[in-house]
């Protein structure tokens, strides 16, 4: 089924089995294996993109309903030469280890800080009225849908900080 | 190496004159693991466009495989081959080549005989995963069922002595314990666990000729060569491994698995490159996991706290057909002095996937116990905890006499204490309280054993200054890329920048692997004594070279700093001397073998954790809300990856002690928990406010480096804190981990 | 995953169409429950009808005060709405509770309603299990998994409803509007939308074949405080073990049951001049346990106490 979509700022056209998830169109047909399969089941984060600027798991998503949507990547973040912020900081702050979860962390945070900005709540959000601020209570809570086995977490929280001006 | 003695003398590392050596350098492969660029096993580029594998799981405990019918999978959509274990290829039989009982978990793959609920029976590859995956589930199996013991509390009856070990008694235990005028008596369990590494193990593999390459995710090189070598009945030398990448290891990848042997053999049936991954769900079943450990802790002391008595007996289990005892006793034969000791294990045999090392291995489920009665037992007392273990602390090892190479226990329990702010714990439980929360403190004492192990690596120098360190060893998010840049620009005097690190490949010079937190020891030592081989062979390269400024000098007297070569005020930068004197580059391996007299000295990396939880009185819910560690470790070589290293392995005993378990169905055989959703690790949002520090250490003993292992110091004993500190918010001791939400509130006063 | 077919209309009334003319064909929204169960061939639709671009994403106000949030708003829109916040915390707090945020920004608020149960020997397909194939029998019972119901379960089934945004939704009160080929609509109380299992586990809403929710309405909020509380194994990402919503004095239970379990009885206690803890009493008097699950009872009392407590005497702007 034919299917196009913008990808990291391209143009792209696949044909697709409609089975073919998100993820898997990108890693096994486009070629683009930044996005890690960690569950295939939403329940890891390892799969993270942002779609129309928003965090999504591509495990869960199928590839054909995506037609016309904007796809960002772990690949789509970096400029030639230069990290994405989130990219550098993680890198300074040494906020991973194994580096497997790590794509699925970037695109998540900068999905998160978007959401933020945006003044979305979370749990952890004590005036639901308030403005957001993003402390790190906050983070921990609205970064928790992207596990790390090698529990990078405490690295992780000083990337974002550093990241986000909160530092 | 003869001696541990001649690791005192001064090396390039100990004077770390370019202070590279402790600097917390950025990871070496992190801009590749920031960008998603780094190819791990089931990407990385085939010399032609790949299959996919998928493979099929028996649905029973125990018993063999009568039928099986392909027809449907082998019509269906974009299917290449579908095997059984009636038409997989044959395969040769593992262990003249490799300690047979670290590969036996996937030989042969697809066999008939089940040995455990999830063993893999078939295995589909075709064009498209999506096309593997449907035809997977067409084939049909029929089985005969055989009964098994599933259920570990059910065979304790049938618990033997493992093989080859017997308990080790010092003195008179019973006697002393009738004695001790006050005793404590506690059992405790820890669970069954799973390592859940981020990514589920995976091969892709492809032949050329009689040569097949794989790409694998796993922790030791070269068993993984010599297992499939066997497998494929050919030489180790027509296997090339390769592991450049691994997402997560933590033991659990130390062996290789049916992904290597299927991709392997598929892509020879097929002439084509094959890539096979196992799903989550068979990460839990098909794997190895930490076995569950249930243990019966005595301690009988005089009335000032000194132990007179003291015992850990230990019941684990292991598969029927694999053993391994999870050795939770150990660590407790060198941490407190009591004249009269008993130590042991015994072990149960069920027909369930395999038992096998995960991070820490006897440490991470043993310290639980002991790390719990100790503070039952100063309670008991009256005594702070940490009075309790200062007063048994022993002055040599309490089993062997022999000394410790360096032990700081009592000085990362006392800075501990003072930078936590343990003076501010109440004695007796149940007194704070925060909004709805109670809150508490715990501490508890952490020990790892060091180990090294024979290994050996390779440095070149090129023409153009470059220096490649290549060695067969892993990176499991370990730092290993890094520190091994980061010795070999230290052991040369170049900036890192002029250093390249290779590893993973089974060309290279052969080294254990990541493991029993070795790994930083043993192949850092290897690496820098092949960089202290390149420096003697530059010397004589320069002092022999006319045209060399240091031409005729005393070799012994060069040295090497700022990237270039000298004696006194005479230099040159090494890139020069090697394009004239050696253009095609010089080449020298090193190797590092254990001490002779190494096991003279009680050698362990040691901690003190700290933590501050709360406890919800209604519904039993733990958070932790601080946690803070110190330990002594040797030299530290990257203070960012190692601080990564140990607070991982904190984070993990919060796991251990909150959330981690699996328990198999009595009826089937399968583990309840099969995915991420229901076996859960810690989330972000569960790790609040932890940090840890390192106090200053060398071991002369250990290497010649000074150097040991941090990856499992960490989890050892973090678990058995955060189990105190609920009790001392709560009143609710549990002893049977993790502490959920339903036991802590069973156990509410 | 079995092979389908896959079309996106651009019209409610030809979804509505397609669904009903197709054997096997099922609506696709948010796609996160129905895809991961197609991969483990749990779900087997021949054909999908992707409904999430019709424009059904709305949050509007209703003539009577309340909130009508289109059918595939997402759950984080819903959750960031200003109005939602302000009005109804405890629908705020129940989303916000659930899964993760990458999930919440593809689940849509049908979806989230129409979620099957994440009882271990469902996910497990080579276990019986009468939702998957009716008949079959139930591995639940006489096993170990222990977030099995205490309330309404029968000899079929003990699985539980996982959404934690139901349960909010059940204690507000919320009605469900649904849509079948030809145009007909209909309102359902939330209540009524979830079934027990009884003898069919395997029919888990009053939906007829073919039915589209097209909406949750939410009626005005009743005064008093709200709340929602989940208890789970670890601090977030995770499905609950015991989640109490109370709003206006209405009092809804998750993970306790096939569906949001109104505790009815609480409620009529509380409104016969019962304090929360003999309230509570009197719901959990009802709860039926198997041994793996018997702590939801003190769990779910002491949690509809503490909620109950915290709400009691709050305004409705709390």
């Amino acid at each position: 089924m034919k299917t196009s979509f913008m990808l990291n700022g391209q143009a792209e056209s696949l044909d697709l089995d409609p089975r073919t998830t998100l993820l898997d169109a990108l890693r096994e047909q486009i070629g683009l294996k930044g996005s890690k399969k960690g569950c295939d089941h939403g329940q890891c984060g390892a799969c993270t993109v942002l779609v129309n600027g928003r965090r999504i798991n591509a495990c869960l998503s199928l590839a054909v309903t995506h037609e016309g949507d904007e796809i960002t990547t772990i690949e789509g973040l970096a400029g030639d030469e230069t990290l994405h912020p989130v990219q550098a900081a993680f890198l300074e702050h040494d906020a991973f280890q194994c580096g497997y979860c790590t794509p699925g962390q970037i695109c998540s945070t900068v999905g998160m800080l978007q959401e933020a900005a945006d003044g979305w709540a979370s749990l952890v959000t004590a005036d639901l009225t308030a403005d957001t601020m993003l402390t790190d209570e906050e983070i921990r809570e609205r970064m928790s849908g992207n596990l790390c086995r090698c529990s990078a977490y405490p690295q992780i929280l000083a990337a974002i900080r550093a990241a986000g001006g909160l530092a | 190496m003869s001696s541990v003695k001649d690791w005192a003398a001064p090396t390039p590392i100990s004077e770390n004159r370019s202070g590279l050596i402790g600097k917390g350098v950025d990871r070496y492969e992190g801009r590749l693991k920031v960008t998603g660029a780094a190819p791990f096993a089931y990407e990385v580029e085939t010399p032609s466009p790949p299959a996919y594998g998928v493979l099929i799981a028996a649905p029973i405990a125990r018993g063999v495989v009568t039928s099986a019918d392909v027809s449907q999978a082998k019509a269906a959509p974009g299917v290449l081959l579908v095997w059984t274990p009636e038409t997989v290829p044959a395969q040769g039989e593992r262990g003249a080549r490799i300690n047979p009982r670290n590969q036996r978990g996937a030989n042969p793959a697809l066999a008939a005989r089940i040995e455990h609920f999830g063993q893999h029976v078939g295995v589909v590859v075709a064009d498209t995963l999506e096309n593997a995956r449907a035809a997977a589930a067409l084939v049909r199996f029929t089985y005969d069922t055989a009964p098994a013991d599933l259920i570990f509390e059910d065979c304790l009856d049938k618990a033997e002595e493992p093989e080859g070990e017997e308990d080790v008694r010092i003195g008179d235990f019973e006697a002393a314990f009738a004695a001790a005028p006050v005793r404590l008596d506690a059992s405790y369990v820890s669970p069954l666990q799973n390592h859940a590494q981020m990514e589920p193990c995976a091969t892709t593999a492809w032949w050329d000729g009689d040569q097949v390459t794989v790409h694998t995710s796993i922790q030791m090189v070269k068993g993984g060569q010599h297992a499939l070598a066997e497998t494929l009945m050919i030489p180790s030398t027509r296997v090339r491994l390769l592991t450049r990448y691994i997402g997560g290891g933590f033991g659990g990848k130390g062996q290789s698995y049916d992904d290597l042997t299927l991709a392997a053999l598929a892509a020879r049936a097929l002439g084509q490159p094959v890539r096979v991954a196992y799903t989550r769900q068979q990460m839990f079943q098909a794997t190895i996991h930490r076995p569950a450990v249930h243990m019966r802790v005595r301690l009988g002391a005089q009335a000032d706290g000194r132990l007179d008595a003291f015992a850990l007996e230990a019941v684990t289990h292991c598969r029927r057909e694999a053993p391994f005892t999870e050795h939770a006793a150990n660590f407790a034969r060198s941490l407190y002095a009591a004249p009269n000791r008993l130590t042991g294990h015994r072990l149960v045999k069920l027909d369930i996937p395999a038992a096998g090392p995960m991070r820490a291995p006897g440490e991470a489920s043993g310290m639980l116990s002991l790390e719990c009665a100790m503070d039952e037992l100063a309670e008991q007392l009256g005594l702070d905890p940490i009075e309790l273990r200062l007063r048994n602390e022993p002055e040599s090892d309490p089993e062997t006499g022999k000394p410790f190479s360096t032990r700081q226990l009592v000085g990362c329990m006392t800075e501990g204490a003072r930078r936590f702010g343990w003076d501010r714990r109440s004695p007796k439980p149940g007194q704070v309280r925060d909004g709805r929360w109670l809150v508490g403190l715990g501490m508890a004492a952490a020990i790892r054993g060091n180990f090294l192990l024979p290994a050996k690596a390779g440095v070149r120098i090129d023409a153009d200054g470059t220096i490649t360190l290549r060695q067969g060893m892993t990176d499991l998010g370990t730092g290993t890329y890094t520190i091994l840049a980061q010795i070999t620009a230290e052991t040369l005097g170049v900036p890192l920048s002029q250093v390249k690190v290779e590893l993973g490949d089974s060309d290279f010079p052969p080294a254990p692997g990541s493991g029993g937190q070795f790994g930083a020891a043993t192949a850092g030592s290897a690496a820098f004594a092949a960089g202290m081989n390149l420096r003697r062979a530059l010397a004589d390269l320069a002092v022999g070279d006319p045209s060399s400024p240091l031409y005729g000098d005393d070799p012994e007297l060069v040295t090497f700093g700022g990237g270039n070569i000298a004696v006194d005020n005479r230099a040159e930068p090494l890139d020069r001397l090697v394009a004239r004197a050696a253009p095609e580059g010089v080449y020298v391996e090193g190797s590092i073998t254990p001490a002779a007299d190494a096991r003279d000295y009680s050698q362990h990396t040691y901690g003190a954790h700290f933590a501050e939880v709360g406890v919800d009185p209604d519904t039993g819910e733990v958070r932790l809300r601080r946690m803070f560690g110190v330990f002594a470790a040797g030299r530290i070589l990257n203070a960012k990856t190692a601080m990564s290293q140990i607070t991982g392995g904190m984070i993990w005993g919060v796991g251990t002690a909150l959330h981690e378990y699996n328990a198999v169905d009595p009826r089937y055989g399968s583990f309840i928990a099969q995915d991420l959703a229901s076996y859960h690790v810690p989330a972000h949002a569960d790790i609040v406010d932890l940090s840890a520090m390192f106090l200053d250490e060398v071991d002369d003993m250990a290497n010649p480096m000074g150097i040991k292992g941090v990856g499992e110091l960490g989890i050892a004993g973090a678990g058995a804190a955060i189990a105190n500190a609920v009790y001392n918010a709560s009143g609710a001791r549990v002893r049977d981990y993790p502490l959920t939400p339903e036991k802590v509130l069973a156990a509410l006063p | 995953m079995k092979p389908f077919t896959y079309e996106r209309p651009g019209h409610l009334a030809e979804a509505l169409a397609r669904v009903a003319e197709v054997p096997g064909a099922r609506f696709l929204a948010g796609g996160t429950n129905l895809v991961d169960l197609m991969k483990l061939e749990i779900e087997q639709p021949t054909h999908l009808v992707d409904v999430s671009r019709l424009p059904l994403s709305q949050i509007e106000e209703t003539p009577e005060g309340g909130l009508r949030l289109g059918a595939t708003t997402t759950n984080s829109q819903v959750a960031a709405d200003a109005r939602v916040r302000a009005r109804y915390p405890a629908l705020a707090q129940a989303i916000l509770a659930g899964a993760s945020g990458q999930l919440r920004n593809k689940a849509t608020t049908a979806g989230n309603l129409l979620q099957r149960t994440r009882c271990a020997y469902f996910y497990d397909t080579t276990k019986p299990c009468n939702k998957r194939e009716p008949g079959a029998g139930c591995a639940a019972i006489g096993g170990i998994y222990p977030n099995t119901a205490i309330f309404g379960a029968s000899r079929a089934c003990i699985a539980t409803h996982p959404s934690d945004m139901a349960v909010a939704m059940s204690a507000l009160d919320a009605r469900v509007d649904v849509a079948r080929q030809g145009g007909e609509t209909r309102s359902v109380a939330l209540d009524d939308l979830h079934r027990l299992p009884g003898e069919t586990p395997h029919i888990e809403t009053s939906l007829q074949p073919g039915e589209l929710i097209t909406a949750v309405v939410l009626p005005p909020p009743s005064p008093g405080g709200q709340i929602y509380r989940k208890v789970r194994e670890r601090a977030s990402y995770a499905f609950a073990i015991g989640a109490v919503a109370v709003a206006g004095g209405k009092i809804a239970m998750g993970a306790v049951a096939h569906k949001p379990w109104r505790a009815a009885a609480a409620e009529r206690a509380l409104a016969e001049g019962a304090n929360p803890a003999e309230a509570m009493a009197a719901e959990m008097a009802g709860a039926r346990t198997d041994g793996h699950n018997d702590f939801k009872v003190k769990l779910m009392g002491r949690l509809g106490v503490a909620c109950l407590t915290t709400t009691a005497g709050a305004g409705s702007d709390q």
